[in-house]
């Protein structure tokens, strides 16, 4: 079915591009995953996309070229975005990494910023959120709402980021619970509602009785409305969907980063960078925190500002990896390097972390 | 709801729009049209049923104007592929992209927004019975649906006149001119036929599977359905033990990645594909009988001599 759609996607991009004009502004590319509309991830890179545009009027030319297959397909579309003179181009997914870093090769005067990777060029930035922060806080609420102690996550594919948010939420679970379970479903999709909501059935119907995903759509969400349970929003405020079910949800906010960067391209200031921002540099954003009880909520706006405040990090030792192994010892924090190469799972997920 | 109960009834939600888009297939390539714009006419009746049941707020009228944006979109491809004699297989790729792109249009202003809910049917009594009560007379209108075309066809494709001239147009198109019917219009209903079962699957999407509007919500599905029609060598009652079969080994494939078994979820996710067509070739393993199935004119074109 992938390949099949990669096929179709490679079709559409000859069509998807929009036609550049002016020559003196800059312009700026977008390379998303998903469609604009799937109200998750690529909708709010589409937001910060056009809080650029905003911001900048006339002095900025934005383009971009959606549902792009992470793989060969990536490279003719950031290709032909810089062919079309786009100056400074964001891919925004962890699969248009090795792409990026081709095409960047090619281009070395066009600026690239490439989101939730860990390689970088001189002409390649690399910048994603601290997600992680936002997975601890829910990972609180879901253990203490929780009646069968039963959490299922729904989980795209086994990269260090995805990986990290399912650590972050048990961190943040057995905090409260220590006898807590989760159950972990990988729909190797990023953007499937069908699959995720046919996911969140199962888990639901394996006792889990709060439903948090790291995928795009807002399926999931709606099926646990749907059944009387509870969950979490991803990427953007999913309330709409689901009034009953959620929880909260963490936001990306990509606004204010893409605004900075471009300002830079303008003034000339660019460097490559890696920038790591979470709820402190407001990259990541709770939603309200809706259908709590007072305690709960009271908790876990103390939680977000002790993360905010650097007073709590999700990863502090003492933490044991699924096996048995020490990861870190008390006091201490798991070192951003392995933070970003994420590949161990802590111990109580009732999973084996697909290799 | 114990667990197999659950399971059940999400194989079911999870096979009915495969089942529903290939059916329509079916009937289409047994009239000899090969229409690769399934995936498009899906998603075109996703939208339309999602719209129309959005501003009306009756699911009802959503169903009607999926089966409607599918058969639009399938009398478009007629119209190139009969009358003006297109490349099916090109054809049937661009009505898949503006099938995408043009749903994609539409619905801009429908992202983000929930939807309209097709209910259950409740029967009294009969929905109440521990077990078999929800799954088999709880479920909502275009699952029976798509178990009353399959039987629907095979008799209309076997026992009847009609049945007979589709499948003599789709065998041999010059015979069935010579015979004097008209090849065109039988396949402009074939291919309409195979819209309105599209759009019925699109909408089950936007209207029950999820109720909401996304981009590209189809994933695929219409592409997988496609394929089922090709490996069930064109008979109604094995395409329906293929949709099911692939649904039941996707959820299962779910469920026993949520147990924490350890399988690798790669390999879960591929299960499915491989498995119906495993299923598939092996009963279908008679030659003959699959030579004689194939619609032998699937694709070409037929430009009557006047």
């Amino acid at each position: 079915m992938k390949k099949i759609l990669g096929f179709a996607a490679a079709i559409a991009l000859s069509l998807a591009i929009v036609p550049a004009s002016a020559a003196d502004k800059l312009k700026v590319g977008f390379v998303y995953v998903g469609p604009v509309g799937d109200h998750g991830w690529s909708y709010q890179h589409d937001q910060g996309r056009k809080a650029i545009e905003e911001k900048f009027g006339d002095k900025v030319e934005t383009t971009y070229v959606e549902k792009v297959a992470e793989g060969p397909d990536a490279e003719r579309a950031i290709e032909r975005l810089a062919r079309k003179g786009s100056k400074l181009i964001f891919t925004t997914s962890f699969g248009f990494m090795e792409p990026t870093l081709k095409v960047a090769k090619r281009f070395p005067d066009v600026k690239f910023e490439h989101a939730t990777g860990y390689k970088r060029a001189d002409n390649v930035s690399t910048y994603s959120s601290r997600f992680y922060e936002g997975r601890y806080i829910i990972g609180q609420i879901a253990a203490k709402q929780s009646k069968s102690g039963v959490a299922g996550y729904i989980a795209s594919f086994p990269i260090p980021e995805v990986v990290r948010g399912i650590n972050a939420f048990m961190l943040g679970a057995q905090s409260v619970n220590p006898d807590f379970k989760l159950k972990v479903v990988w729909v190797n999709s990023w953007f499937d509602p069908g699959k995720e909501a046919d996911a969140a059935k199962v888990l639901i119907g394996q006792g889990a009785d709060i439903v948090t995903q790291h995928t795009d759509s807002t399926a999931p969400l709606q099926i646990a409305q749907e059944q009387g349970v509870h969950g979490f929003g991803q990427a953007s405020d999913m309330a709409a969907f689901a009034p009953k079910a959620q929880y909260t949800s963490i936001i990306d906010d990509w606004a204010s980063y893409y605004i900075n960067r471009t300002q830079a391209a303008l003034d000339g200031t660019w460097k490559s960078e890696d920038t790591w921002g979470g709820l402190n540099e407001k990259m990541v954003v709770m939603a309200d925190y809706t259908n709590l009880p007072d305690d709960v909520k009271k908790a876990a706006q103390e939680t977000e500002a002790k993360i905010a405040s650097g007073e709590l990090h999700p990863f502090q030792g003492p933490i044991t990896k699924q096996d048995g192994s020490v990861a870190v010892k008390e006091g201490e924090t798991v070192a951003v390097g392995e933070l970003l190469g994420m590949n161990w799972y802590v111990k109580g997920i009732d999973d084996q972390l697909p290799q | 709801m114990d667990a197999t109960q659950a399971v059940i009834l999400t194989i079911i939600t999870a096979s009915t729009p495969l089942l529903l888009a290939a059916i329509g297939e079916l009937v289409t390539e047994r009239s000899g049209v090969l229409n690769l714009g399934v995936e498009g006419m899906m998603v075109m009746g996703a939208v339309c049923g999602f719209a129309a049941a959005y501003t009306t707020g009756n699911p009802y009228i959503g169903i009607l104007a999926g089966v409607f944006g599918g058969v639009a979109l399938a009398f478009f491809f007629a119209i190139l592929t009969q009358t003006l004699a297109t490349n099916q297989v090109a054809t049937g790729l661009a009505l898949t992209l503006l099938g995408l792109g043009l749903s994609g249009l539409i619905g801009e202003s429908f992202v983000g927004l929930p939807g309209v809910k097709l209910q259950q049917l409740s029967i009294p009594f009969l929905s109440t019975i521990p077990f078999i009560g929800p799954i088999l007379f709880g479920q909502d209108i275009l699952v029976y649906a798509s178990v009353a075309l399959i039987f629907a066809t095979t008799y209309v494709l076997f026992k009847t006149r009609v049945g007979l001239i589709i499948r003599s147009v789709g065998d041999n198109h010059n015979s069935a001119h010579a015979l004097g019917y008209n090849v065109i219009a039988v396949r402009y209903a074939c291919i309409m036929f195979g819209g309105a079962c599209s759009g019925l699957a699109g909408a089950y999407l936007s209207l029950a599977y999820t109720p909401q509007w996304i981009e590209n919500m189809t994933a695929g599905r219409g592409w997988v359905a496609l394929a089922l029609v090709v490996f069930s060598t064109w008979l109604p009652k094995r395409l329906a033990i293929g949709a099911y079969l692939f649904g039941a080994v996707w959820i299962m494939g779910l469920y026993v990645q949520a147990l924490g078994f350890g399988i690798p979820s790669q390999f879960l996710s591929s299960l499915p594909y491989v498995v119906t067509i495993i299923a598939l070739v092996i009963i279908s393993g008679n030659k003959t009988l699959t030579r004689v199935n194939t619609p032998a004119c699937i694709g070409q074109t037929f430009v009557p001599d006047r």
